[in-house]
This record gives C-alpha cells, structure tokens and sequence, in this order.
C-alpha cells in the first residue's frame, strides 16, 4: 500500500525541536512565517533577525540565513542588513519587552525611515524568558513578577499599542494586528504576514504584523485557557485589524 | 594625486572610502562631526550609502548588520558616543564580524568637553563592553599615518573577523596636514564565506550569533577567540622608536601628543640629555618589544599622556620592574605643552632645580 | 626655518582661513605645515584662533604655546596672546580694532589700521589679508605667487570674483612694510 503525503512540515523551519513552553504559540508564529517564506519562494533570499527575549534560538528553527542582534536593536540591525542587500528580503522576529521597551527606540527609527524589511511582533504581555515581569504591553490590573498587586496606570502607566502609534508614521506601509488565539485567527494572521512580506517585495516601505500570542507558563494558565485570555482580555485592548495599508487592497 | 590639505576627520573618511569602505552608519557628535558629514556627501558618488542613526546604539547595530553580509563597514563617535556603542562592539566580538570604528577622543567623564583627551585609553584597549575579549586598537599621529592605518585596520578586521578600533584625539580630527592617498595593492584576505546573504546558491542557512547557551560550548568558542587575540598579539603589534640607542630617558606617549613630546626630546637632547621616545602605534597589542630591548639601560621611562594617567600602567608592565616609570599629563581637554614636557625630563634629569 | 603662528581674533574676521591660506601655500612649496584651530563653542561668537606651524623639516608638534608669530584681530586676542610672543618674535595688531598698545620692547610690534584700510578698499572682510600682507613682506615665509594660488584653491570657482580685492589686500598689506608708513 502506498501513503499519501497529507501533509508535510514547512521547508522554511528546520528540524530542531523548538524550546518553547506546551501551549505557547511563538511554534505556531514561526510556522507561519515558514510557511508564506516557503510559498512565495524567497526562503533563498531572506535573512532574519533574531532578537532577545524567549525567541533568542529562533535562528536555529528558521530555515535561512540569519544575523542574532543585541536586546531591542533587531530594525537597526535589519536595517544594516536590507541597506546592504536591498534585493533580499529582511525580516526581524521580536517580543513585547524588546520591540516596545528596550528596543522601542530602534522600532520607531526604522519604521519613520520606512525600512523596506518586515518585523513580526509578538505580543503576548509579559516577559517570557526573564520569568513572568511586566512587560510594556502588559494589561492594567494584570498581575507579573514585578506586578504582584496587578499593573497599576498610576504606578506603571498603561500598555503600549504599537500598532497604533507605528501606523501614524508616514514610513509605514503595511501594518495588521492578528491574534492566534483560534484557527480562523491563525488563518487570518497567516495572510497578513504574506501580506507583510509582499509589501516588503514591491518595496512599498516598513510593514509590520503584531501576533496576539500566549504565554501559558507566566501567565499561570493551561493552553486552553491562556487561548481564552487573549480573546476575553487581550483582544479588547489591542484591537485586531489592518492599522496601515498603503497599497490598499487585500 | 598630489598632496592635499585636509582637516583629520576628513582624511580618516576618505581613506576609509580608499580601503573600500562602502557604508557608513553614523550619529553627530563633536569633535568628530566633520567626518560623518563628509561620508554623508562622499559614499553616494562611490556608490555607497551613508545613514545617520537615531542614536550611537543604533549606529554600531547598523554596522553589526551590514557587517552579518560581509560589507567593508564602518562608524564613529566621540566618548560619550562611544561609550553608547560597547555593547555593540562586544556583541561585533562575540559574533566575530569584522568593522572599524574610530573614536576621537574628548575630554570626560561624563558629558566633559570637546577638547582634546587621550582618557578613553582603558575604555579602547581593556575592553568597554562586556565579556573576555580584545580589539585592536590603532593611533595615528598624523594625517599621513591615518591614511595607512585605516586601510590596515580593515584589513586586520577582515583578516581575523574582529572590529578594530582607530583612536584619535579632538586636535587629531581638527588639524589640517598635507596628505596624499597612495593606493596600495589589495591585501590577500579570507573569503568571507560565513556571511548572511541569502541561501541561495551557497548552502545551508548561516548563522551569526554570539549565544552559546552550553557552557562548555561558550568555553570552547572563547578559547578559539583567545587563538585569534594571542594571534594578534604575535602578528599587530606597531610602534616606532626615534633615538632610544643611546637614551638614558624614555619619553612613552601615542598620538598627536607624541608629536608634542617629541619636540621637548628634542630640545632636552640640545641641552645635553639622552632623551628617547616609544610611540605605542597598536595601543592594544601593546608594544612589549620596545621596552624589553630598553629597559636594562634606560635611568627612567616618562609616559606621557593626556589623561590622568591610563597607558603609564601597560608601560609599567612591559617594563616589569626593570626601571622606574613615572607619569606627565593633563586633562579634562588640556593639551601638555612641550614646554611642561621638558621642564618634566630637566627636572628628573636633574638640569632644573625646583 | 621654523615659523610657529598664532592668528586670532573673533569668529568671522577670517583668522581661521587666513591661517590656512599659509598653510596652503606653504604646502604648495614643499614645506612641512601644520593647522591647528581652536573648535567648538568659543569659535561662535567669542574668539578663535588658529595655530599654523611652516617648516623646512616635517612638522612636529602642530600645537603652537610660544609663537614666533602672533596675529591679533581684536581685544581679547592681544590680552591672550602679546605676552606668549617669544623674544625677539613679530606681533602684528589690527589697531582699528584694538585698542591696547603693544608696549613689549623685546618683538617687533606691527600696528595696522586694518579694518579702516580695507573699507578703503570697498570691502571690510578683506582687513585679515592686509595684516596677512604685511605679515608676508615682513617675513617672506612663502611666496606671494603661493598665496594667490592657494586662494584659488580655498575660495573655489564660485568665488573667483573675490580674488581681485583679496590680491588688492594682500598688496595693501605688503606696501605698508615697504613705504614704512605704519
């Protein structure tokens, strides 16, 4: 009897067994992200930027070359990279803590610049690798290491939302916030980084996709129930959609 | 090409542009503002890109990136600027990526001043940033010597995947000197066959990373760093020696302030003291040779330095005990005269009465 | 030969091109030369100066503590610089401007009414190539063919239109020493 291949692991990760914690959704991310590398073909032509924080080894799951930058400086370093080789195709891979706090400054810069590379931003509101601490998107009243009552908006000021503030710069071209809290959402998520990268193909400027993503272990939640916490409490503070599109269109 | 007269920080660009250094990412700040501005206007006629940074942390990233695709690259700053780029630079170590980044100097710390200073000695040659490792680190005493400098300092970044470091002072990058551009034949160096360009058509994916979470891993690694630093020490060291033969004093001073000093060696050799000078070309390696070959005949080594005193430590261990080593500087961007250097060798000469 | 100068006076009387005017020319003759300015905030509206050193031998030290030359354009440049003037040195002082007397009888002291001179001529910016004139006759370090030449290369073609009152300045400045009228 002959098998058939019904389905296949992407080509875009390679075979190392990820670090992640059960029920965290960076393996569901980098699988997407593989994914559209692999269908548009450009797996060849793509250099990534590892960043730090819990997707420090994402260099060892994606399947292309890829450059490992200091905590928060992943645009900067895309940026040296894409200026260089303007005919590759850049992207960094980023958490909250680096994207929105250490790095926010990087972030900024290189989205008014309008960097032709594309940045996949996962929020999941805490810091993950350092053990559960505030994070600058993380939720008021929710409770981390270094906010044991809850985040107070009168002690730790509010949540960023990065997607908003990027979209109001002109440099940007294309922005989606996605979640991955269900499979219609990873779905949708899957098309916006295609999106993402296409925009990155006709050179239209800086796109960035936000990934709405699970932190079961700091959160103190299954992965059932952490999938429920980002559409109860995460998705009404950080609204999902297109925030950016130059180019318009689907 | 004939000669031409430019101010320092505009040679240290240009030459950079004769090494082949095709992209600069860069931040203002003084006194090494002229020399970001003229990459600003130069790198686009040879076909190169020039970008200023939002910051000094963003510039040395910048650099870390176009230096992952093997691009000849470089950045510079002044002290606090510099300061702002270490952790950068220890990441360049650990990742092993070559890059050139020139610091001209000012006076500290802190915010200090604008004015000339050697004190970012420690910083440069100790290493500012975190981790076990060593930068070569070069000093030009004039606009002529920047000019082979530089295109040493890409070399050796190339040749061992090392950042090097080119460290003047303020009056270094403002002064105007005849210079001219002598091209030099291509140095033979390692194909860069580890850069992050894309896979296609060479391999599998490439990696640049200085994680290594496995300690005995990161132990591993280190040692093939400390290979290639004891290479260095072997292979980098630069110096020059001007009438040390006969010399019962050692004047030991880098830079534009050798130049200072060597004047009042001058002037204490007409009144009748054997006066020498060591000029430390590599501040790291540090020129050991030079002082083994001198230190059983020598009276007294003088460092002289614009600082309170940094480089004076790395002569007293090249000379081991052999001989006294005593100290002459200013700082805080208060340039030594030559005067205040020979009234220094008189009075330990023991020609001036105080 | 071994002439240190120190050109002083404030930001925008030309010291610091004046100096590399000499530095130019002589570079142009094959000497060693060497320009050194005084940067950042003091050039912005207080005093600047600029050390230039000319020599048969290449330069050693290009910072200048104890000139051979001093050139002051203003007040406070004197105060700085009459006493740093080594024996037997040239002092040369734009008296349309400063108003101190040289009085150290151990130099040579060079009073020029620089800035009067040069409205004369229908241009006040030109009061520092009169004093550089004067400094040339006086001490013939490089040639004057050197300077116009160097003035070329300084001003580029977009100010060529310049180089007529320059040269008139410089030449104003050279028969002052001669006639001896100062």
């Amino acid at each position: 009897m002959t098998m058939k291949t019904v389905f296949q692991k992407t080509k875009g990760l390679t075979d190392k067994p990820t670090h992640y914690c059960p029920g965290c959704t960076h393996g569901v991310i980098h699988r997407l992200v593989g994914e559209v590398l692999e269908e548009m073909d450009i797996l060849e032509d793509t250099i990534g930027v590892a960043s730090v924080g819990c997707s420090v080894l994402s260099y060892e799951y994606f399947n292309c070359d890829m450059t490992q930058a200091a905590h928060g400086r992943a645009p900067a370093v895309a940026t040296g990279v894409k200026r260089v080789r303007p005919d590759r195709f850049v992207f960094t891979y980023q958490g909250d803590g680096d994207l929105a706090s250490i790095g926010i400054s990087e972030i900024i810069h290189a989205a008014a610049r309008g960097e032709k590379i594309t940045v996949i931003f996962v929020n999941n509101a805490i810091y993950g690798m350092t053990g559960g601490q505030m994070a600058p998107t993380t939720l008021i009243g929710q409770k981390t290491a270094t906010t044991p009552f809850g985040r107070n908006e009168n002690i730790q000021g509010s949540p960023i939302r990065v997607s908003e503030m990027l979209s109001t710069l002109d440099g940007t071209a294309y922005i989606e916030r996605v979640s991955t809290h269900d499979v219609p959402n990873i779905l949708k998520a899957k098309k916006a980084i295609r999106k993402a990268f296409e925009t990155q193909k006709k050179g239209l400027g800086f796109s960035m996709v936000e990934v709405l993503s699970t932190c079961p272990t700091n959160w103190g939640l299954d992965p059932q129930e952490s999938l429920e916490w980002v559409r109860e409490n995460m998705v009404p503070v950080y609204p999902l959609g297109v925030y950016k599109n130059k180019e318009g269109g689907n | 090409m004939g000669k031409v007269l430019m101010k320092g920080n505009e040679v240290i660009a240009e030459s950079a542009v004769h090494a082949g250094c095709k992209y600069f990412f860069g931040y203002p700040i003084t006194p090494q503002s002229e020399l970001v501005a003229y990459m600003a206007r130069r790198l686009p006629e040879v076909g190169g890109l020039f970008l200023q940074a939002e910051s000094e942390i963003a510039a040395i990233n910048m650099v870390y990136g176009a230096s992952s695709t093997g691009a000849r690259v470089m950045t510079s700053s002044s002290s606090p600027g510099f300061s702002l780029k270490q952790e950068g630079i220890s990441y360049l170590v650990g990742s092993e990526l070559p890059a050139v980044i020139c610091n001209i100097v000012r006076g500290g710390p802190g915010l200090g001043n604008i004015q000339p200073a050697q004190s970012d000695y420690f910083q440069v040659t100790k290493g500012g940033g975190h981790g076990d490792y060593h930068i070569p680190v070069l000093a030009p005493a004039s606009l002529q010597e920047i000019v082979e400098l530089i295109q040493d300092a890409f070399d050796i970044a190339d040749r061992y995947r090392n950042p090097v470091i080119i460290m003047g002072d303020g009056m270094l990058g403002q002064m105007m000197e005849p210079v001219e551009f002598t091209e030099r034949p291509v140095s033979e160096l390692p194909e860069k066959n580890w850069a992050a360009t894309g896979t296609r058509g060479d391999g599998g994916p490439k990696i640049i990373t200085s994680l290594e979470l496995d300690a005995d891993g990161l132990e591993k690694r280190n040692q093939h760093l400390q290979k290639k630093f004891a290479e260095m020490k072997e292979k980098e060291v630069r110096y020059e020696t001007y009438k040390t033969e006969d010399a019962d004093y050692i004047i030991v001073a880098f830079g534009t302030v050798a130049r200072i000093a060597m004047n009042a060696m001058n002037k204490a050799r007409q009144d009748g003291v054997k006066v020498g000078l060591i000029r430390p070309i590599s501040l790291w390696p540090f020129p050991e040779k030079p002082f083994i070959e001198t230190r059983d005949k020598v009276n007294m080594y003088i460092s002289v330095e614009m600082s309170a005193g940094q480089m004076v430590e790395d002569v007293r261990l090249a000379v081991n005990g052999h001989a006294p080593v005593d100290f002459f500087g200013r700082n805080g961007g208060v340039v030594p005269t030559q005067e205040e250097i020979y009234h220094k060798i008189m009075m330990i000469a023991g020609g001036i009465q105080v | 030969m071994l002439e240190e100068i120190i050109i002083a006076g404030f930001g925008g009387q030309g010291v610091m091109s004046m100096g590399q005017l000499i530095a130019y020319a002589g570079m142009l003759e094959g000497k060693g030369v060497s320009w050194l300015p005084s940067y950042g905030p003091e050039q912005r509206g207080g005093t600047a100066n600029c050390a230039v050193v000319v020599s048969d031998e290449p330069v050693g030290s290009p910072l200048v503590t104890k000139p051979t030359t001093a050139i002051v354009l203003n007040n406070p440049s004197f105060d700085k610089f009459e006493s740093k003037v080594r024996s037997g040195g040239l002092f040369i002082v734009n008296s349309s401007l400063v108003t101190r007397t040289a009085d150290r009888k151990d130099i040579t002291n060079i009073e020029i009414k620089a800035t009067d001179l040069a409205n004369e001529l229908g241009n006040s910016r030109v009061a520092n190539m009169i004093l550089l004139g004067a400094f040339l006759e006086y001490t013939k370090i490089v040639t004057m063919d050197s300077i116009l030449e160097s003035l070329k290369k300084v001003l580029g073609p977009d100010k060529y239109h310049l180089i007529e009152v320059n040269k008139q300045a410089l030449e104003k400045g050279a028969s002052l020493l001669m006639e001896k009228t100062i």
